[in-house]
């Protein structure tokens, strides 16, 4: 694993719980929330990804 | 420590599980297998069969550079030098109900994507336009369904013509296993390319996929190809299949006769029954795109997913060994390395990107 952990987040991109430490690898996307740990919307073309929160907003990187 | 000049210890990547040993071979007997596929494939320009595929695929490590280099030359004398780049995107990600047992797409396991409705037409066009600005000639449209019920297919037929128009791509769609009536409508609307693919050989295809057959699956290839779309047929190496079954799928592609062959390589997804499978060893993935290049010489043979985590350093090593076309930018649910770095490999390489429609 290629754990990639923001340290202001209390939740893994990669599964979503408050108490791992970073599971998400390098080529994925995020897939839940880290504020609030719920599942996001992903989106992913080409050249970027959109991950969307219902309650935190939207991410895009490339 | 300041002065120790001892080196690092070196780890070689060690065979993985189901990879076969292969016992040292006599190095004439080796040549000689390596010679008669030369002249099979640059002479006399017929197809290898199973059993040369097969003592090919039996020679030890050493000798796999002799494969890379040998398709190499095939690919050029029957390809030429010119590069595909494609760009993919998931118009309708999860949510599957099929079992593919490698895919983080499907209904039935508990992975991290969430399933998400047909893409806007705006956004579909977006992706269309970074794919032409990545310098690619195909766009694919995928969705993850079994097959298309009637509002997809009104919704692909509304956007294929679209995005020929917009952007002036040849655009290809994958949506799963069709009918005869569904085929032709495909066709008729302008679907240059379709993607369907075998995945593995018919005999390892049950240990995979419960939810629909090999057979199945080969139905809907046949059907691309009758109603005059260039039919695209991938693989997908790395799931547990032997040798063996490998080239038991090459020589069913071999039957199928598709225009082009992703060759993806198994990237573990958290949550699929085979998410603990550790990915193929690089060097056997280079012995394998030589393979498949020698036993599809004259096909389109595109990196597809699981390049990066499979090859790593590699990739322009494979593109050496038989690739000629390439999906750039970022995958169905994963991402890619930057089209940039794919466009000055292929400039370093002295490749030149180009269609490689109707040119073979």
């Amino acid at each position: 694993m290629d754990g990639v952990t923001d340290v202001t987040a209390s939740h893994c991109t990669g599964c979503g719980s408050a108490s791992c430490p970073g599971c998400s690898r390098t080529l994925d996307p995020p897939r839940f929330c880290a504020e609030c740990g719920r599942r996001l919307t992903v989106a992913v073309s080409p050249g970027g990804y959109r991950a969307r929160c219902r309650d935190h907003g939207e991410l895009t990187g490339p | 420590m300041p002065g120790d000049t001892t080196p690092s210890p070196v780890t070689l990547s060690p065979p993985r599980r189901g990879e076969p040993e292969r016992p040292a071979i006599d190095p004439t007997e080796a040549r000689a297998r390596i010679h008669t596929a030369e002249v099979a494939l640059l002479d006399e320009q017929r197809l290898l069969t199973g059993g040369e595929l097969a003592g090919l695929a039996a020679l030890p490590d050493a000798y796999v550079t002799s494969l890379a280099a040998l398709a190499h030359q095939v690919r050029l004398a029957w390809c030429g030098p010119e590069v595909e780049v494609e760009g993919i995107l998931s118009a309708k990600t999860g949510g599957c109900p099929e079992d593919c047992h490698f895919c983080s797409q499907s209904s039935r396991f508990d992975t991290p994507v969430k399933a998400t409705p047909f893409l806007d037409t705006d956004e579909v066009l977006q992706a269309a336009e970074e794919t032409k600005a990545a310098g690619a000639s195909e766009f694919c449209i995928v969705l993850a369904i079994r097959g298309p019920d009637e509002r997809t297919m009104q919704r692909i037929l509304e956007l294929v013509p679209m995005v020929q128009e917009q952007t002036g791509l040849n655009v290809a769609v994958s949506a799963g296993l069709l009918t005869d009536e569904q085929a032709r409508r495909f066709a008729e609307a302008g679907v240059h390319r379709y993607n369907h693919n075998l995945e593995t050989a018919r005999s390892f295809f049950p240990n995979v996929v419960t939810t629909h057959t090999w057979e199945e699956r080969e139905e809907t290839c046949r059907l691309v190809r009758d109603h005059g779309m260039e039919l695209c047929c991938g693989a997908l190496i790395g799931m547990g299949e032997s040798d063996e079954q490998r080239i038991e799928l090459l020589v069913q592609l071999q039957e199928l006769d598709p225009t082009e062959v992703p060759l993806n390589f198994l990237n573990p997804r958290p949550g699929t029954p085979l998410g603990s499978e550790q990915p193929v060893a690089a060097w056997e993935a280079i012995r394998w795109i030589a393979l498949f290049r020698l036993g599809l010489p004259g096909v389109i043979l595109r990196y597809a997913g699981g390049r990066e985590v499979t090859l790593r350093e590699l990739q322009s090593m494979g593109m050496t060994s038989g690739i000629n076309a390439l999906i750039v930018g970022n995958y169905l649910t994963t991402l890619g390395r930057s089209a940039d770095e794919d466009l000055q490999m292929l400039s370093d390489l002295r490749m030149p990107v180009g269609a490689l429609t109707g040119v073979l």
